[in-house]
């Protein structure tokens, strides 16, 4: 393919940086984003094959490869961003790994690496394949593990590439063949593809690593004929032991799990110091993350946008909904309340609606900015409405618990609590939940009847989530909670050191939250044990959110934090000049937040 | 006459019954028939836990150290008619003096410490709120367990294994290598707990393999168990009763002899909670029995 050919119509070829033996792999840009310099790496596959059945297969297998790669988020996988087919050519496009492979690095290297070096990686490694074989419904085998397969990205982090072959695993199937000879376990070679079978080959790659002997250019299964420590005497016998458990014969021989595999590496890493060194990474400084675009309001922006068709919604403390191109920033229109707005829009069927401090809730048509109905409380908004069964349900001031017809613009009841609302209410099935600045949390069903209600020790200002049957919420008493949203029972509760007004988020059986103790935190869901915790430099005062595979939160300090969600390592920062008390919003790959300091940004995820 | 005839004879002799027409037949329905009118898809309403269990000293003890407990009922409330349960195996050590006073004792201390926090909800009319979350109970229970096994019975030690299920939550403690496991709807199954023993913990570290560790001398080595030392750390998680499914409690005298495909079978396959129960006690004795078997089988309709 002609360099500077752009595909369809968005990714202009710049340069090749790899051949396979389908096709080229290249470096484009993504025009979708004319402001910023978006790179993306596009996979092409050519069908060359001359029988129909034969091209189908072949193009079964890269829709695949796809389709995996869809579904998985993981630091160490490439993110898929789109794939598309034109005449006998596929295409895949990748998240460019800024990087090298480990084959080349090892052909280039002059003498063996350091062990540290190794085990870092593979620890890595052991990682992702633990990722890739807990992936539900199936696990995945990766089963092409080996050097050139593995890139080393610019922060020294591994990446996994190449998923042809990768595919969900059926215990006890027999597949076809088509791992890499020289890396592959025996019984790969039956056709088995299995757990172990990944396990096997990356006590190979490790032992190629190491011992620098490709071992394609030896017998096959005959790594114990090469002892890593008569070619390596630097290597620890420690690690020569976990190796040779990787690489027995019998598969049952071998770790039982790649998290054994791990486990025992990790315990070597721990003896020799390595894992505190490991944590520390290159970390994107502030001053090269260059918003895609900035909007400034007049005066400070302290709750959460919406994206809504294309647009951003915001409120603002000078009283204005404010709606925004969500590509360029570009300013479409403004909607005076009569007071500030602190509150998240909620849009529904062409209308945002927003509650205001002037003591209502209103309705504005989405394009035109024209209000259509408000809807009077008895005092100041601060509780975001949350749209569900044709209804508005949000607190306000006056205490009460409102849910309005979007119809009729009516109330349908109000429900009256112990206190001011500032929580946002959250809908399931059958329930809304919500709590008070009183600290009671209450459960009630459409009809307005309490279901049951909880009490905590002080204030809830945070909105509830709930996740697989439990509602997760912190308070100003410093815990989060995890509460039965059957009966309202506590599940287990976590302390933070210092009151909480943030909202909570769940991920893969993970608890996201911060507190005034400037620490962003992440719980396990189901043993409420703390598994990273983050430190910013002032109270997290903003809503954390996952988006892909990070986490992103504002604090008081005036950064948005942009953390490796199941690590908590620092990915990037970026810096506002006020505190940041909203949450952000992420849509397309586009993060969207507002600042005390009057801007609304917009940053690339 | 006629009285003790009633009270003692057979069912053919008695002529008060009245005699049924020779031409209606009513076979009753097979397994495989009930089974299929089970799995109908019957929505519970209300949702309520169905229990089975059984215990037996298996072929090559002497005493039986092994001690379940189990409690299900259903509290009604505001918030409807929620299932509550309490499921409970300890397995005392065999080497030491007083292994069945200390699962014996684990069992009630625990077992009364979690009732007296659910008292009120369970006997009351009024109702105040719990101030711990359930794993704070379950953690207290545990301990206070500890406590009493300590004093009771020193020396001796036991393995607990303890499910809370309330609403559709579980809250299991543990401590040991008595397990807990989810057989789902699908057929997956899946180990809840994680064993304290010395070879399973080899086995984690890749030392020993799986096939090594069914077969090693020190297998029944415990690395964590109620009644030894001064700090316990127990294990505890709430997690979602699997819909449609079940939990089993073993203790090793099972799960150490019937492998995970044949618990899953005869639990799949059984008329009813009890007989499979049976069924995975038969299975143990069949395979040897060398332990003390006990198993708690519950499933959560909805």
């Amino acid at each position: 393919m002609q360099l500077g050919t752009t595909l369809a119509n968005r990714y202009l070829i710049q340069d090749v940086i790899g051949v396979g033996g389908m096709g080229s792999v290249y470096r484009a840009r993504d025009l979708h984003f004319p402001n910023v310099v978006k790179l993306v790496a596009v996979k092409e596959m050519i069908n060359q094959a001359a029988d129909a059945a034969t091209r189908l297969t072949i193009v079964q297998n890269f829709e695949r490869e796809a389709n995996i790669l869809a579904t998985l988020h993981h630091t160490a996988i490439p993110r898929i961003y789109d794939y598309f087919t034109q005449n006998n050519h596929s295409f895949l496009v990748l998240e460019l790994v800024n990087g090298k492979d480990l084959e080349s690095i090892l052909s280039e290297a002059d003498g063996f690496f350091e062990e540290d070096q190794v085990v870092g990686w593979a620890i890595e490694l052991c990682d992702v394949l633990a990722y890739l074989h807990n992936h539900k419904p199936e696990p995945i085998i990766f089963r092409d593990m080996k050097p050139s397969n593995v890139m080393i990205n610019a922060s020294g982090h591994v990446v996994l590439v190449d998923f042809g072959i990768a595919k969900p695993f059926q215990t006890g199937q027999k597949g076809t063949m088509i791992g890499t000879e020289g890396y592959s376990p025996p019984e790969q070679y039956r056709g088995e593809a299995s757990i172990a079978a990944d396990i096997y080959a990356l006590g190979a790659t490790l032992h190629h690593l190491l011992t620098r002997r490709d071992p394609r250019l030896e017998a096959p299964f005959s790594f114990n004929e090469r002892p890593i420590r008569k070619i390596n005497p630097g290597v620890s016998a420690d690690l020569e032991m976990i190796i040779n458990t990787a690489l027995q014969y019998n598969a049952e021989d071998r770790f039982k799990n790649i998290d054994a595999f791990k486990e025992s590496l990790v315990g070597l890493a721990r003896k020799t110091g390595l894992l505190s060194r490991l944590g520390t990474t290159a970390i994107q400084s502030s001053s090269a993350i260059k918003p895609l675009w900035t909007f400034q309001c007049e005066d400070e922006l302290r709750g959460t946008p919406l994206v809504y068709n294309g647009m951003v919604y915001t409120g603002c403390y000078d009283n204005n909904l404010y709606a925004l191109n969500a590509a360029d920033g570009k300013f479409a229109w403004k909607y005076p309340t009569d007071g500030g707005v602190v509150t998240r829009p909620a849009a529904f069927e062409g209308n945002i609606y927003i509650g205001s401090q002037d003591h209502r809730l209103h309705t504005i048509n989405a394009r035109s900015g024209k209000v259509a109905w408000t809807y009077y409380t008895e005092g100041p908004i601060h509780s975001s409405p949350r749209i569900a069964e044709n209804h508005a349900f949000f607190g306000s001031d006056d205490k009460y618990l409102h849910a309005v017809n979007l119809g009729t613009g009516r109330a349908s009841w109000r429900f009256e609590t112990s206190a001011e609302i500032w929580s946002t209410p959250f809908v399931t099935e059958n329930l809304v939940i919500v709590g008070n600045e009183n600290g009671d949390f209450y459960a009630l069903d459409f009809r307005s009847s309490m279901k049951w209600r909880f009490q905590a020790k002080r204030g809830i200002t945070a909105s509830p989530v709930v996740q697989d049957r439990v509602v997760y919420f912190t308070a100003l008493d410093g815990m989060v909670y995890a509460l039965d949203i059957n009966n309202g029972f506590v599940l287990w509760r976590f302390r933070m050191d210092k009151p909480s007004i943030v909202s909570p988020c769940v991920q893969d059986g993970m608890v996201f939250a911060g507190s005034a103790d400037n620490n962003i935190y992440a719980l396990d869901a189901r043993t409420a044990k703390e598994i990273w915790r983050f430190r910013t430099e002032h109270q997290v005062s903003g809503s954390p959110i996952i988006y892909k595979d990070a986490l992103y939160c504002g604090a008081a300090d005036g950064k948005l934090y942009c953390l490796e969600y199941r690590t908590g390592r620092l990915r990037w920062k970026f810096e506002t000049k006020g505190p940041i008390t909203g949450a952000p919003v992420a849509f397309d790959d586009i993060i969207y937040f507002g600042s005390t300091d009057h801007f609304i940004y917009a940053l690339m995820a | 006459m006629d009285f003790f005839k009633r009270l003692f004879g057979k069912k053919d002799t008695q002529p008060s019954l009245p005699q049924q027409p020779e031409s209606v037949v009513t076979a009753p329905l097979t397994e495989a028939q009930l089974q299929s009118i089970r799995g109908a898809g019957l929505r519970a309403e209300p949702a309520q836990l169905l229990v089975g269990a059984g215990q037996s000293v298996g072929k090559q003890r002497e005493l039986n150290e092994d001690s379940l407990l189990t409690l299900t009922t259903t509290i009604a409330g505001n918030s409807g008619s929620q299932p509550f349960g309490l499921y409970i195996i300890a397995d005392g050590m065999g080497g030491h003096q007083f292994g069945e006073v200390a699962s014996n004792a684990a069992i009630r201390v625990m077992a009364g410490y979690i009732m007296r926090k659910f008292h009120d909800y369970l006997f009351n009319l009024q109702s105040a709120a719990l101030n711990e979350s359930l794993q704070e109970v379950m953690q207290d229970a545990i301990n206070e367990a500890q406590r009493v096994v300590l004093r009771e019975a020193p020396g001796s030690g036991t393995t607990l294994t303890a499910a809370l299920v309330f609403g559709q939550q579980v809250t299991i403690g543990h401590v040991g290598d008595s397990r807990a496991y989810f057989l789902y709807r699908d057929g997956r199954s899946e180990v809840i707990t994680r064993d304290h023993s010395l070879v399973k913990r080899l086995e984690e570290l890749g030392q020993i393999t799986a096939s090594e560790a069914a077969v090693h001398p020190q297998r029944n080595v415990l690395y964590r168990a109620l009644g030894q030392g001064e700090v316990l750390e127990a294990d505890i998680v709430t997690v979602p009763f699997p819909p449609g499914g079940y939990m089993l409690l073993c203790s090793d005298g099972l799960w150490g002899v019937v492998n995970e495909e044949t618990l899953k079978r005869l639990v799949f396959d059984g008329p009813s909670l009890e007989a499979s129960c049976q069924n995975l006690i038969g299975a143990a004795n069949v395979a040897g029995g060398p332990d003390n078997i006990s198993a708690v089988l519950v499933q959560l309709h909805i």
